[in-house]
């Protein structure tokens, strides 16, 4: 009986783990697996400390603490401020795609890269309205500019330099930290004070609050955005992301949803940058890690917050969590920032600028 | 032979001789081929030559087409006689022309209406007209025939059009005073030059650009550099792409105007690029002591490369180069070249005298002789590019009678009344306008009372003359001050004086590109105007008359013609008051303030205006300063 009776356990303990084992092996989603190659200053980067990344072609900006690096041809190019540069400490960037030019938003004014020719806006020599510019978006002839003191656009054409602030927008606050423009809607993450949106058609604004005030309960999860102290914003496909240091939200015009850690894949709450990828997919920049949301399941890539090591974990639909198995990872769990080439990534951390090459 | 028989065959030869006077004389005028037109005398009416800029064969080269400044035409002759086929009419002002790739299509750039006209090369009508940016000077199709750039002067950037249907894709950022474009030889290069400098810090070199556009992708891809450079006129390109070269000038604007024998105020140079030296710039003299090249326009390199020809407006005359000896010295020699006027010698083989205010070239189709626009004389200078010589000038029909005004552009642009023909108005007034530049002019010592250059378009009104206000009309300011400060010598009878300050009377002010049409303000440019004409200052004080903006830019110029004190004087400067400076177009004018400190319009209140002594500003935010700048831009 004993006998019997242990080899009947034996049976079903090894039954029921094949059974949760392949369970769980079905159920670990296809993520996208990535083999990252990271930049220090040991290999050419200006400065461990990257704020910003952007993918140009071939070519890709790291705006970091001590300078703008270009990487091109397998080597490293740096722009500082006796090249003309605004400021040595680049906080935000974007290309014109029209032209090619490269906008850099630095803590001491707005530059523009233009052929190897750096042209600096300040708010002493242009009317840009102040010099710390947290973000900066293109759309058309027009560069929407974040800074400390509210919104600034400049039209290429006219040279006209149009201000947004608390006298002529519903901001509260004009800590502006996030900018995304396009032709139609143009959103502004305002530390403090949600988002604003500006309907490019009919000139006017609207703001985005979270419906519970400034606290950081959530009373009203999915009723709004999920927090006044917004870092980022990402406006793509007609869906506004938008990141903040207490969650992250979606929002498609109609319904709001809010993503969490105690409810979704998130490593943190502290979002320094969210970047959709189209209407469902998005990434998000945390100060634990790096993640990837599909539309319903979420991976995370990033050095162990304990062991240091390479870590992938990957979080289903259902909730449940696998970790993979991997031998690469961003070169810091605190993320700043994330572009896109093609299937691979390019992360800006706190301690080294990665290229995520996709593997599969 | 009898008497009667000798009479009879005198009377014959004689009639003869006549006739064949005569119909030579139909026939030159009619073929427009004699040296210029008849002249009968001077007049005071407004007369409307042709100033022919710029030039291009048809494909085959049966056709020249002319572009006509003044006229405003595209004049077409036949390449063989010269005789005129037609006169199309273009847009205001015109500046730039080119052939598309096929030959089918010219393209006229029209810089006062900010206009492109499409003519078909074949039928020789205009097939349209198309709107492009601000003070559009010249145009160029790319091989593919996707896009028309064109350069926009005012505007600093390069527009990038389709092609088919002239809408405007885009514009891309080129230097200040993007102006005319050169192809690279297999099209996938577009070199544009700019006749202002890029901004640079105050009392430092001036800094130039060639912007180079990639053709296929319509981008900028390289900026190159010219230190020192301002004012920068034709590229050109070798047929094998190896060798380029820009006409420009070096002004000397950071040491006083005391030191002539080596070309007081300005070089007159090129800069070449490319292969042949070496993939870097080298800047190289076309002056010689005592034989300048003043105010190089033009630069064209023969399909051989053997030879190298400039244009020189101010000199009236084309200087031919030597390129391999030209190569040659520059790869033997230590650069720099430029201070070092007897280099020149080594690679010019002639200077050869054309007509006023020579621009443009082509040659022919076989290379055989090479055309000069004389813009200024209404002909063109056909010169033998074997021997060097002009073999014969072909006139562009215009009026035959000389207006005082046509005098007095031609002593503008002429650099015969200084010393040595080192300079001429034109020199600092590019295309009657201003430079960029701020000068030390005066020999009071380096660097002291140092002046921005104005810009002299709609002066009537403005006067006194001057930073300091010291010259009350332009007689003085332009006979006795010029003379004595910049010609170093006393060259103007009365009679040129006269015609010269007719003519700086006549400049109109250029079309204001911030203006809405029918002129009603934007909701900005309105709350500007409020903040200039405010009485009261934003904590409900009355503001001083005195440090009001419209009581000093007062008038319909901007300008009460008096100097003040604005609180702007630097330890440099040995007074404090200066004239009201008229406000008229003020946006094209950087830098600002008397001694061109200030980089931008933002700067007189950003940075030099602490105590409020130039206007009540420093209770205005920044949106409101940016409104204040917004309605200046209209003036």
């Amino acid at each position: 009986m004993m006998k019997y009776g242990w080899s009947k356990l034996a049976i079903l303990v090894a039954a029921a783990l094949a059974a949760l084992s392949g369970a769980a092996l079905a159920a670990v989603p296809a993520m996208p697996h990535y083999r990252f190659e990271n930049f220090t200053t040991a290999n050419g980067l200006p400065d461990n400390h990257v704020y910003a990344v952007l993918v140009d072609g071939d070519r890709i900006w790291a705006g970091t603490n001590n300078g703008l690096g270009l990487y091109e041809n397998h080597h490293w190019k740096t722009f500082t401020t006796k090249d003309g540069l605004a400021h040595r400490a680049v906080l935000s960037l974007a290309v014109d795609k029209r032209t090619g030019d490269v906008w850099a938003g630095t803590m001491g004014g707005l530059s523009r890269i233009s052929g190897g020719r750096i042209d600096t806006f300040t708010q002493l020599n242009s009317g840009l309205s102040n010099d710390v510019v947290y973000g900066v978006s293109i759309e058309g002839e027009n560069v929407w500019v974040a800074t400390a003191a509210g919104g600034s656009r400049l039209n290429l054409r006219t040279g006209q330099w149009d201000l947004y602030n608390e006298r002529d927008t519903p901001m509260v606050e004009i800590w502006v930290y996030g900018v995304s423009a396009t032709p139609t809607k143009v959103y502004y993450a305002v530390w403090g004070s949600g988002v604003l949106e500006y309907d490019q058609k009919t000139k006017l604004w609207d703001r985005y609050e979270d419906p519970d005030g400034e606290t950081e309960l959530v009373l009203f999860k999915d009723q709004g955005l999920i927090h006044e102290i917004t870092s980022s914003v990402s406006y793509v496909d007609n869906v506004l992301w938008v990141s903040t240091y207490f969650g992250d939200s979606r929002y498609d015009g109609r319904y709001w949803h809010n993503f969490l850690t105690k409810d979704s894949g998130l490593p943190s709450n502290f979002t320094n940058v969210v970047k959709g990828v189209d209407a469902n997919h998005a990434w998000f920049c945390t100060d634990k890690g790096l993640a990837y949301y599909d539309g319903k399941n979420w991976a995370v890539y990033r050095p162990s917050l304990t062991t240091g090591k390479p870590e992938m974990m990957v979080r289903d639909a259902q909730g449940h969590v696998t970790e993979v198995p991997v031998t690469t990872a961003p070169a810091h769990n605190y993320i700043n920032n994330i572009d896109f080439q093609g299937g691979d990534i390019w992360v800006a951390t706190s301690k080294g600028l990665s290229h995520g090459i996709l593997q599969h | 032979m009898s008497r009667a028989t000798q009479g009879r065959m005198r009377f014959w030869l004689v009639t003869g001789l006549a006739m064949l006077a005569a119909a030579a004389c139909v026939a030159a005028f009619w073929s427009g081929s004699t040296a210029n037109a008849v002249v009968t005398g001077r007049t005071g009416e407004h007369l409307i030559y042709p100033a022919p800029l710029e030039m291009v064969f048809a494909p085959g080269g049966n056709r020249l087409f002319v572009l006509c400044n003044e006229s405003d035409e595209v004049r077409v002759l036949d390449a063989q006689s010269w005789a005129e086929v037609k006169r199309i009419a273009v847009g205001h002002e015109p500046r730039g022309l080119s052939l598309s790739p096929d030959g089918k299509q010219l393209f006229v750039t029209n810089s006062w209406d900010d206009t492109l006209t499409v003519i078909d090369a074949g039928t020789l009508d205009v097939t349209a007209t198309w709107h492009v940016g601000a003070e559009p000077s010249s145009v160029l199709e790319d091989r593919a025939g996707k896009h028309l750039f064109v350069a926009n002067r005012i505007s600093n950037d390069v527009a990038v059009l389709n092609a088919q249907t002239g809408e405007e894709e885009k514009r891309l950022s080129a230097g200040r005073g993007a102006s005319y474009m050169t192809e690279s030889p297999d099209g996938s290069r577009i070199y544009v030059t700019h006749v202002y400098p890029n901004a640079s810090p105050h009392r430092t070199a001036p800094e130039s650009e060639i912007t180079v556009i990639d053709a296929e992708r319509a981008t900028v891809v390289d900026r190159i550099p010219l230190h020192s450079i301002a004012g920068v006129f034709h590229a050109a390109l070798s047929a094998d792409g190896r060798l380029g070269a820009v006409a420009e000038l070096h002004p000397k604007n950071l040491v006083p105007l005391a030191h002539l024998e080596h070309g007081g105020a300005f070089e007159d140079t090129l800069t070449l690029f490319g292969a042949d030296v070496g993939n870097r710039t080298v800047e190289v003299p076309l002056d010689e002591l005592e034989r300048y090249a003043a105010r190089p326009f033009g630069v064209a390199i023969s399909p051989d490369k053997s030879r190298m020809y400039v244009t020189s407006g101010g000199s009236e005359l084309l200087t031919v180069i030597d390129v391999p000896r030209l190569l040659r010295y520059v790869r033997l020699h230590r650069a720099p070249f430029v201070q070092d006027l007897a280099a020149s010698a080594n690679y010019v083989v002639a200077r050869i005298a054309v007509g006023r205010d020579p621009r443009g070239m082509v040659f022919t189709p076989d290379g055989s002789r090479l055309l000069v626009a004389n813009r200024l004389s209404d002909s063109i200078s056909v010169v033998d590019t074997r021997t060097n010589q002009v073999v014969s000038t072909v006139a562009i029909a215009g009026p035959r009678k000389v207006s005082v005004l046509h005098y007095g552009e031609q002593a503008f642009y002429t650099a015969r009344y200084s010393f040595q023909g080192q300079i001429g108005c034109a020199n600092c007034h590019i295309d009657s306008t201003f430079d960029g530049l701020e000068w030390d002019l005066e020999p009071d010592g380096f660097g002291r009372d140092i002046v921005d250059n104005r810009l002299i378009e709609d002066l009537k009104g403005t006067n006194p003359f001057k930073w300091n206000g010291g010259n009350p009309d332009l007689p003085t300011e332009c006979g006795p001050r010029t003379e004595k400060y910049f010609w170093r010598s006393e060259n103007y009878d009365d009679l040129t004086l006269t015609d010269l300050i007719t003519y700086m009377r006549s400049l109109p002010s250029r079309p204001n590109r911030w203006k809405l049409p029918g002129y009603e303000l934007t909701a900005a440019q309105a709350r500007g105007k409020a903040i200039f004409e405010r009485s009261v200052d934003k904590f409900h004080q009355p503001i001083p008359l005195q440090n009001r903006c419209s009581y000093c830019h007062s008038g319909p110029k901007g300008t009460d013609q008096k100097s003040f004190d604005v609180g702007t004087k630097k330890p440099t400067d040995d007074m404090s008051k200066f004239d009201t400076p008229q406000l008229r177009n003020v946006a094209l004018t950087a830098p600002y303030l008397h001694d061109g400190s200030a980089a931008t319009l933002e700067e007189i209140w950003t940075i030099y205006n602490p105590e409020d002594k130039h206007g009540r500003t420093n209770d205005l935010t920044k949106d409101e300063l940016n409104d204040l700048i917004e309605y200046l831009r209209t003036r």
